[in-house]
């Protein structure tokens, strides 16, 4: 039975050993070094590189050092692992990787997980551990029997000496494999020869998932733990000014009151209790400068910021609004789209034990090296007397990937105020209220036409707040101005027009802005493709058709999009009232396509029936990953574009819970059809691109359904039954 | 003090009688798999039986479940036999998997009224259970599975 540990202290006690004896066993040991003598003496097992573990019992774990947030990669990873390693994949455990540099994400240079970056940056690597391992394992069975190792092979966790009919099991070499170097270069397997990769593997954490042994970081409990809930000021950048506790502290079970950076904690011996005890605070705030902040102010602000020149991201050709003078047609839409909150399931929390010299930290995290050395900050200890274990996270989106590291400074600060083992639980409440939101954006745009209805100029204006200026991320993605992030999937279209111009305002409002499930393409992608849908319909022509004749040197795109199509009957007689729209976008790595089919109810209502998806994301790991990522961000799509939307009123989020922000449900679910196209070429993302196609596909339905354009989000029945009655 | 029996052990719980279900199973017994998504009945994470009849334990108060039989995640079956565990391994059906122990508990008290659902029987029981992953679709399919697998021999 294959399992995941979640909180394993054997690890723990392995690194600690590891360390003393070692000193650079596994800190810093990279794929190429050599064992160390201290590491060949000791008692442990058979360790080829970090990502493996071979135990003399047989066991085999492999150490993941990207977060399980749901899009599998507790079994795509080890898939590569044993593509090459060739273990029994049934006697498989996973265990979160502690942090440490040898876990390092490839490309970023700390550890962490998002940007859909897990297969595509650790495909090589880990493909290298495997095949290391086994090419040790192999030598050692090959020494024992004194015969040449090219004779043996290995299958399901055994070496095996065919033309003598012996075999020796992982476990019995360990022992042995672990006093030989690991080769420096060992030649990887064909894709001929793949056994697992391409192959539909069942996820290895089902099982702990549907017997309530998951352990999320919520779940976690230590001796002598207490629980806290901290409540925030109402409006963001507010500040404590006084407080009274009395009837906090009155409330049963509630041990202590402390203020704190970011608000005041009510720390109890539950959190029944925390939460009594903090909802009976009386807190007054110093609401600070963001006290009047509404939505509508900021509409006009951004709306009035869209009319003027930005700072450019893409200027080709003429200037497009010289051109759009000439042309013999134009059409200018604006667009728009509210914040909107990740809402997880598993509500932020963090767990701390904080020490004189050493601090315990166990969270559901996407971003290990950062939250470690923001704890180290706040606890006044160096990075290494930190220790950060991560949970299996219900959820992150990029919520748990937070540059300021919010959810854990704030637990380490309660923990320091404390003096005890203290678990923060964000409510809900305070989950959908505490920011970090996907920024409103506002969008103008133009486009002009021919006489023969050619698409021959493109001008986009975008206004909204950078995510990244004023993180440690600024240097590597604000260049000359423009946050990449804001302008992704709009300054590349793919469409060969010959005058386009894409230019950016960043207003700084201070709202807390973070990257969500698919950062700037969840807006670019519905603005880019609800245009040329309406451009397409401006020339009088098919906008499938439109599409195709300014993809003709975008082979990916175009193939996406035909399949896509073809599936989906583009063009076939739909039931009366029903009508289909198509979007194809890449993000990623990955491209996409999603035809939706709708229909749309005398009270405005949209009712999405079904909806047709092909990728092309590369070559191909877990099939069934795939498919059930792409059912995932079609659902994580739908619902921002039906429902979802963040609010300010007097500087306040005007919602709280699931019944204001509401997300998609059983009963509205459609029916999701995926096509995955075969592809040699490199492994594309796939959690996060599944996403930007489905609002403007869905919009572009309500278009053919109703001759309705809808250009804001989320999609709201009052607006669209006004509509229908004008039409 | 406050007589619960969960997964037909008895326990003696030191709460106040309004504290959520949810908590006691929680944090007094110590069994984590039921979760805390909403505390307002929004989400179902927190669906455990009381008496056979799913109910969301975040906003039951404990003395409410006191004498009755809870069943929790962790007693749907010591060892995935329930056919909605074999069929939800067959489906793949689990992402981040938070959700999931309030999707099994109430698609189980699905099956025990109804063991032949229809799609429309299946959105109207497992709406008010939030999915963020979005795993509907599986979640129908392995319903369905879950129910064909009882019907063709019983819960093995």
């Amino acid at each position: 039975m294959s399992g995941i540990i979640n909180v394993s202290l054997n690890r723990r006690d392995f690194l600690k050993t590891g360390m003393v004896i070692g000193g650079g066993l596994i800190l810093g040991f990279s794929l190429n070094d050599s064992l160390s003598e201290a590491a060949i003496q000791s008692s442990v097992p058979f360790i080829p590189n970090a990502f493996i573990h071979i135990g003399t019992d047989d066991t085999v774990t492999f150490i993941v050092n990207h977060s399980e947030m749901g899009q599998g990669v507790y079994t795509s990873l080890p898939m590569l692992v044993n593509e090459e390693l060739q273990a029994d994949w049934n006697k498989i455990k996973v265990e979160a990787a502690p942090v440490d540099p040898a876990y390092n994400h490839t490309e970023w240079g700390i550890q962490g997980t998002g940007g859909s970056t897990s297969v595509r940056s650790e495909w090589q690597r880990l493909m290298k551990a495997g095949a290391t391992g086994r090419a040790m394992l192999i030598a050692a069975a090959a020494d024992i029997w004194k015969v040449d190792p090219a004779s043996c092979r290995a299958e399901k966790g055994f070496v095996i000496h065919d033309e003598t009919t012996r075999k020796l099991s992982y476990g019995q070499l360990a022992e042995k494999a672990s006093q030989l170097k690991p080769p420096l270069d060992v030649p990887l397997k064909g894709e001929k020869d793949y056994k697992i990769i391409g192959k539909s593997m069942k996820r290895l954490d089902t099982p702990e998932k549907i017997n309530g042994k998951a352990i999320f970081g919520i779940d976690v409990r230590i001796p002598g733990m207490l629980t806290a809930v901290v409540a925030h000021p109402p409006v963001f950048g507010g500040r404590v000014k006084s407080f009274s506790d009395e009837k906090a502290k009155a409330v049963p079970g509630v041990k202590t009151v402390v203020q704190i950076e970011s608000g005041v904690a009510v720390v109890a011996d539950s959190f029944w209790s925390a939460q009594l005890g903090a909802d009976t605070l009386e807190v007054v705030w110093d609401e600070g400068s963001l006290a009047d902040l509404s939505t509508n102010e900021m509409r006009k602000q951004y709306a009035a910021l869209a009319k003027k020149p930005g700072t450019i991201a893409r200027k080709e050709g003429m200037l497009p609004y010289e051109v759009l003078e000439k042309a013999a047609k134009n059409i200018t839409a604006e667009y728009e789209v509210p914040y909107l909150a990740h809402a997880t399931m598993e509500p932020l929390n963090c767990l701390v034990d904080l020490r004189d010299d050493s601090c315990e930290i166990w969270t559901g995290t996407q971003f290990q090296t950062n939250d470690r050395d923001a704890a180290a900050r706040v606890a006044g200890l160096k990075p290494e007397q930190v220790r950060l274990h991560t949970t299996l996270l219900g959820g992150g989106f990029g919520r748990r990937a937070n540059p300021q590291s919010d959810f854990v400074v704030e637990a380490v600060h309660v923990a320091k105020a404390v003096k005890k083992p203290v678990k923060v639980i964000w409510t809900r409440e305070n989950d959908m209220k505490g920011g970090y939101y996907r920024p409103m954006w506002y969008d103008r745009i133009a486009a002009g036409l021919d006489e023969k209805g050619n698409l021959i100029a493109w001008h986009h204006t975008i206004v909204g707040q950078s995510i990244i200026v004023g993180t440690a991320f600024e240097q590597m993605l604000v260049m000359h101005g423009i946050d990449e992030t804001s302008v992704e999937g709009a300054k590349d279209i793919p469409y060969e027009i010959p005058n386009i111009l894409v230019d950016l305002h960043s207003p700084k409002i201070g709202i807390p802005v973070q990257w969500w499930r698919s950062v700037g393409h969840s807006h670019t992608a519905f603005v880019v493709e609800s245009f040329v849908d309406e451009v397409a319909h401006a020339a009088g022509k098919d906008p499938y058709e439109f599409r195709r004749k300014l993809l003709t040197e975008q082979k990916r795109y175009l193939g996406a999009l035909d399949l896509a199509a073809q599936k989906a009957g583009w063009g076939k007689q739909l039931p009366k009232g029903h009508g289909m729209g198509i979007a194809v976008h890449k993000s990623f790595g990955s491209y996409i396509a999603q035809a939706a089919e709708v229909s749309v109810s005398q009270a405005g209502e949209v009712r999405v029936h079904k909806v047709v998806c092909a990728i092309d994301c590369g070559r191909i790991v877990n099939p069934d990953t795939i498919v059930a990522q792409m059912e995932s961000g079609i659902v994580f799509g739908l619902s921002a574009a039906l429902y979802g939307a963040i609010t300010f009123k007097d500087g306040r989020v005007e919602q709280s819970n699931f019944h204001d922000y509401p997300i998609l449900r059983m009963n509205e679910m459609p029916k999701v059809e995926v096509h995955i196209m075969p592809s040699q070429e490199p492994p594309g993302g796939v959690g996060e691109p599944g996403v930007p196609p489905i609002a403007p596909a869905v919009a572009n339905a309500v278009f053919n359904a109703t001759g309705i354009r809808l250009r804001k989000l989320p999609m709201k029945p009052e607006a669209l039954k006004e509509a229908m009655v004008k039409v | 003090m406050i007589s619960l029996e969960v997964n037909k052990k008895k326990f003696e719980v030191d709460v106040s009688s309004e504290t959520p279900l949810l908590w006691v199973i929680r944090e007094a017994i110590g069994l984590t798999g039921t979760k805390y998504g909403c505390g307002r009945a929004l989400c179902g994470a927190c669906t455990v039986h009381v008496d056979g009849e799913p109910v969301r334990s975040c906003i039951t108060p404990v003395s409410s479940a006191a004498g009755k039989k809870i069943t929790t995640i962790e007693g749907l079956s010591a060892d995935l036999s329930h056919p909605l565990q074999k069929a939800w391994i067959e489906e793949d059906v689990p992402q981040c998997g938070y959700c999931h122990s309030g999707q099994l508990m109430q698609a189980a008290a699905l099956l025990k009224k109804n063991p032949e659902p229809r799609d429309a029987d299946i959105d109207n029981v497992m709406s008010g259970n939030l999915c963020r992953c979005g795993t509907y679709q599986r979640i129908r399919k392995a319903i369905h599975r879950a129910a064909e697998m009882m019907s063709g021999g019983g819960k093995e």
